[in-house]
C-alpha cells in the first residue's frame, strides 16, 4: 500500500526523533518525576525517603538560603569574568587572526577539553598550593602568600574551566559577521571604536548571550571547583545537594532543593532568551 | 607498603619453580607451598583435603570476583593478591569517604558489595534497616571471640546476634606540625584556640559532622555525642567563629599536611601514624579533654551477590597471619590478642597506635543517634555555608 506524502513525512519524523525521545523520557523525564515525588516526601528516621505528601521540604528551603545566595551570586559573576576574558580572545580569533592560523588557534582553545576537568582542577591545587606559585613568590621575597582555598582560587578555577564554553559561541557569531557592514561603517565616517560599539558588538550579542546563558546555567550546578579549590569553605547548591544525599541522607529535602534549582535554571534561560530576542529583533536566536 | 606488596605477590613463574624446588627438598611445608603459589583452592576443591585452609566456606563455589567497600589507605594490596591466589577470587575494592556515604549507597541498593567496613556506631542502624544479617560464625573459623578485646568489639553484636566482626580500632586526635606550631596543643580546647591564633589559615577540620561537631562540643566541656540543642548551639557558635581562620573543611587532610599547606588537623589514628612515620615533625596527640575512640568492623550486606566469597575473604582476614600484615600496612591498632602477639615491637611500642590506657579514658565511642541526628546535619550545613 502506498503511503501518502504526509504519512511518509510523519513516519520519517517519528523515526528520527524516536531515539532522542526515548532517551530523554527514560533518563530525564522519569528521574525528574521521581525527584518531584521525593520532594513532597519525608526523611526516614535513619535517613532516606519515606512516602508522604507534604510541602515541609519546600517550606524548609530558607535553611539553604546561603547556598542559593552564594550560587546565584557566583553564577553571574563567574560568567561575567569569563566574558571579560573570552570576548577579546574570540574577537582576535574571528576578526584579527590570519585565516591561515585560525583553525590552529581555535583548536588550541578546545584542546584542554580533552582532559578531564577533575584532573585540570587538581593541577590548579598544586599550582596554587604552597609548593607552587607561593613558593616562587617566596624566593623573590614575597612571603606567606595564600592562594589555595580562597574565593579568588574558586573564581580562577571557574574562569579557567568554563572559558572555552564562552569563547566558542562568541567566536561563531563574530565569524559570521558580514565584513561589508564594517566597511560601510568606515565609509560613512565612523572611527574603528564607534564601528565596534555600534556594529560589531550588537551583532555579536546573540553569541554573547548564548555564552553567558551556557556558563551561568552550568555554574548553577557547580560542585567540583568550590570543593577542590575552595577547601570546602565555599558552599554552593551543588555542595548542599551532595551533603544532603551522601552525608545526612535527607533525600526529600535534597530533592526539593534540586527541583527548585531546575525551576531557577528554566527562569534564567527564559529571561536570557527574551533578552536575546529583543536585542536581535527576531525570534530566530537559539541560545543552546 | 610496596615492600609488602612485592614480598607477598606469589605470581611469577620463576618464583613458582623456586618454591616447588624448595618443597621437593623438604625445606618448606606443603601448606606453605600451596598457600604461596595460589594452588590452595585447586587442592581444596579437587582433593577435599580435610582441614586444609580450615574453612568449610572454601568448599562452596566462590565464583571468580567479589566486591569490598572500605576506606582509603586501609589495606595491604598484597592481602588481596594472596586471597586471589588462594581462592581464585579477584577482589574489587571500592573506597569511601564516610559512613553516611556507604549507608546511602546500601540504602539506594544495587551496590554489589560482598563485604564492607562499617564503623561501630552504624551497625545498629544497618541491622535496624535490615541491610545486614547476622553472621554465620561457622563459616569464619579463624575468628576467635576469646582473643578479642570486647571493649572494641561489643558493638558488632545487636540484640545478642553477631552482625559484624572487628577489623581494627582507633582514635580521632590532633595532628600538628611541631616545626610550625609552637603553642601547646594537648586538648580540643587548645586545638580551636591555636586554630584562631598561631595556626590561623593553617588548620583543618573534617568534612564530617560526627567528628567536627563532636570535637567542638568536647572543647566546650560537653559530650562528643551531645544532641542537646543548647550545647549544639554553643558548638555552632564556636565553629562559625573559627571558620574564617580555617585552611579547609576536608577529611582528606594528608596531602595538605604533607605539603605544609596545613599545620594542624583533626586526624584519625592510622593517618596520624602514617604522617608521623614519613614526617617525624608531624605529631599526633589525643585530647586530654576527650574525643572519639572507634572501631571498624567487617559486615556482609544482605544484598551481597557472592556471599560465599564474602565469608571466605572475611575468614581470610581473620587469620592472624594475614591480619598482622594488614595492621603493619595501615597503621591502625588491632583488637585481637593473637595479632598483637605477632606484631613487631616497634609497632606495638608506637604511642600513636597503642596509646597509654590513661590517654584513652576520656574518649567516647560515637553513638548511632549522633550519626543520624538531623539537627547535627543542619548545623554542619550552616557551618559550611557560613
Amino acid at each position: 500500500m502506498a503511503l501518502t506524502m504526509t504519512a511518509k513525512r510523519r513516519l520519517v519524523t517519528t523515526a528520527l526523533l524516536a531515539p532522542a525521545s526515548v532517551w530523554l523520557f527514560v533518563f530525564l523525564v522519569l528521574p525528574f518525576i521521581a525527584m518531584v515525588i521525593f520532594s513532597v516526601g519525608e526523611r526516614g528516621p535513619a535517613g532516606g525517603y519515606q512516602a508522604a505528601f507534604t510541602f515541609a521540604q519546600y517550606a524548609n528551603l530558607p535553611a539553604r538560603a546561603a547556598a542559593y545566595w552564594n550560587t546565584l551570586l557566583l553564577a553571574p559573576v563567574g560568567a561575567f569574568f569569563c566574558l571579560v576574558v573570552a570576548y577579546p580572545t574570540a574577537y582576535y580569533l574571528a576578526v584579527k587572526a590570519s585565516p591561515r592560523h585560525r583553525l590552529l588557534l581555535v583548536s588550541l582553545v578546545v584542546v584542554p577539553f580533552w582532559t578531564s576537568l577533575l584532573v585540570r582542577t587538581y593541577a590548579w591545587m598544586y599550582i596554587l598550593g604552597s609548593r607552587g606559585i607561593p613558593n616562587l613568590l617566596d624566593m623573590i621575597g614575597i612571603a606567606d602568600v595564600r592562594l589555595l582555598n580562597t574565593p579568588g582560587a574558586v573564581l580562577l578555577g571557574i574562569v579557567y574551566g568554563y572559558l572555552p564554553l564562552m569563547i566558542m559561541p562568541i567566536y561563531v557569531s563574530l565569524e559570521k559577521l558580514d565584513r561589508r557592514l564594517l566597511e560601510a561603517s568606515a565609509d560613512l565616517g565612523a572611527k574603528p571604536v564607534s564601528t565596534f560599539f555600534s556594529v560589531t558588538l550588537p551583532l555579536s550579542l546573540p553569541g554573547v548571550m548564548t555564552g553567558v546563558a551556557l556558563v551561568t546555567i552550568l555554574l548553577l550546578g557547580e560542585y567540583l571547583i568550590p570543593q577542590l579549590l575552595g577547601g570546602g569553605k565555599v558552599f554552593f547548591i551543588g555542595n548542599a545537594l551532595v551533603d544532603l544525599f551522601l552525608q545526612s541522607r535527607n533525600w526529600p529535602f535534597g530533592s526539593a532543593i534540586a527541583v527548585t534549582l531546575v525551576a531557577i535554571v528554566v527562569v534564567v534561560l527564559m529571561v536570557a532568551m527574551r533578552i536575546a530576542w529583543r536585542i536581535s529583533g527576531t525570534r530566530q536566536v537559539d541560545l543552546i | 607498603m610496596s615492600k609488602w606488596f612485592r614480598e607477598n605477590a606469589p605470581i611469577s613463574a620463576r618464583e613458582l619453580t623456586d618454591e616447588f624446588m624448595r618443597l621437593k627438598r623438604g625445606s618448606v611445608s606443603r601448606r606453605h607451598f600451596l598457600g604461596i603459589t595460589g594452588l590452595g583452592l585447586a587442592a581444596a576443591v579437587l582433593a577435599r583435603q580435610p582441614g586444609f585452609l580450615a574453612s568449610p566456606a572454601y568448599a562452596e563455589d566462590l565464583g571468580s570476583t567479589m566486591s569490598l567497600a572500605t576506606w582509603p589507605n586501609y589495606h595491604d594490596p598484597a592481602t588481596f593478591e594472596a586471597f586471589t591466589a588462594a581462592t581464585g577470587v579477584a577482589v574489587e575494592v571500592n573506597v569511601f569517604g564516610s559512613n553516611e556515604e556507604m549507608l546511602a549507597k546500601l540504602q539506594a541498593g544495587g551496590t554489589g558489595w560482598d563485604l564492607f567496613v562499617p564503623t561501630n556506631y552504624t551497625i545498629s542502624t544497618y541491622a535496624g534497616l535490615d541491610l545486614i544479617e547476622p553472621l554465620d560464625l561457622a563459616k569464619v573459623p579463624n575468628f576467635d571471640p576469646k582473643t578479642q578485646n570486647t571493649r572494641f568489639t561489643n558493638e558488632g553484636t545487636v540484640d545478642g546476634k553477631v552482625f559484624a566482626l572487628p577489623k581494627n580500632w582507633g582514635t580521632t586526635g590532633i595532628a600538628f606540625n611541631s616545626d610550625k606550631v609552637k603553642s601547646k596543643v594537648t586538648s580540643w580546647k587548645d586545638f580551636f584556640e591555636v586554630a584562631q591564633g598561631e595556626a590561623t589559615g593553617r588548620a583543618m577540620v573534617h568534612d564530617y559532622q560526627l567528628t567536627t561537631i563532636g570535637n567542638a562540643l568536647v572543647s566546650l566541656g560537653f559530650s562528643f555525642n551531645s544532641i542537646k540543642p543548647e550545647e549544639l548551639a554553643k558548638a555552632e557558635e564556636l565553629l562559625i567563629k573559627v571558620k574564617p581562620h580555617l585552611y579547609a573543611i576536608n577529611s582528606d587532610y594528608q596531602p595538605s599536611m604533607r605539603a605544609t599547606d596545613a599545620w594542624m588537623t583533626m586526624c584519625w589514628t592510622n593517618d596520624g601514624a602514617q604522617l608521623n612515620r614519613d614526617i617525624p615533625e608531624i605529631q599526633f596527640v589525643l585530647g586530654t579533654d576527650g574525643g572519639e575512640i572507634w572501631s571498624d568492623f567487617y559486615a556482609i550486606p544482605k544484598s551481597a551477590a557472592n556471599k560465599p566469597a564474602g565469608y571466605a575473604l572475611l575468614n581470610f582476614l581473620m587469620d592472624p597471619a594475614n591480619a598482622v600484615k594488614e595492621h603493619i600496612a595501615n597503621g591502625a591498632p588491632t583488637t585481637d590478642s593473637r595479632v598483637l602477639a605477632l606484631l613487631p615491637a616497634e609497632v606495638t611500642g608506637n604511642k600513636i597506635v597503642y596509646p597509654d590506657e590513661a590517654a584513652l579514658t576520656p574518649l567516647e565511642f560515637g553513638a548511632a543517634v549522633t550519626l543520624t541526628d538531623p539537627a547535627r546535619a543542619e548545623l554542619m550545613a550552616r557551618f559550611k555555608s557560613a
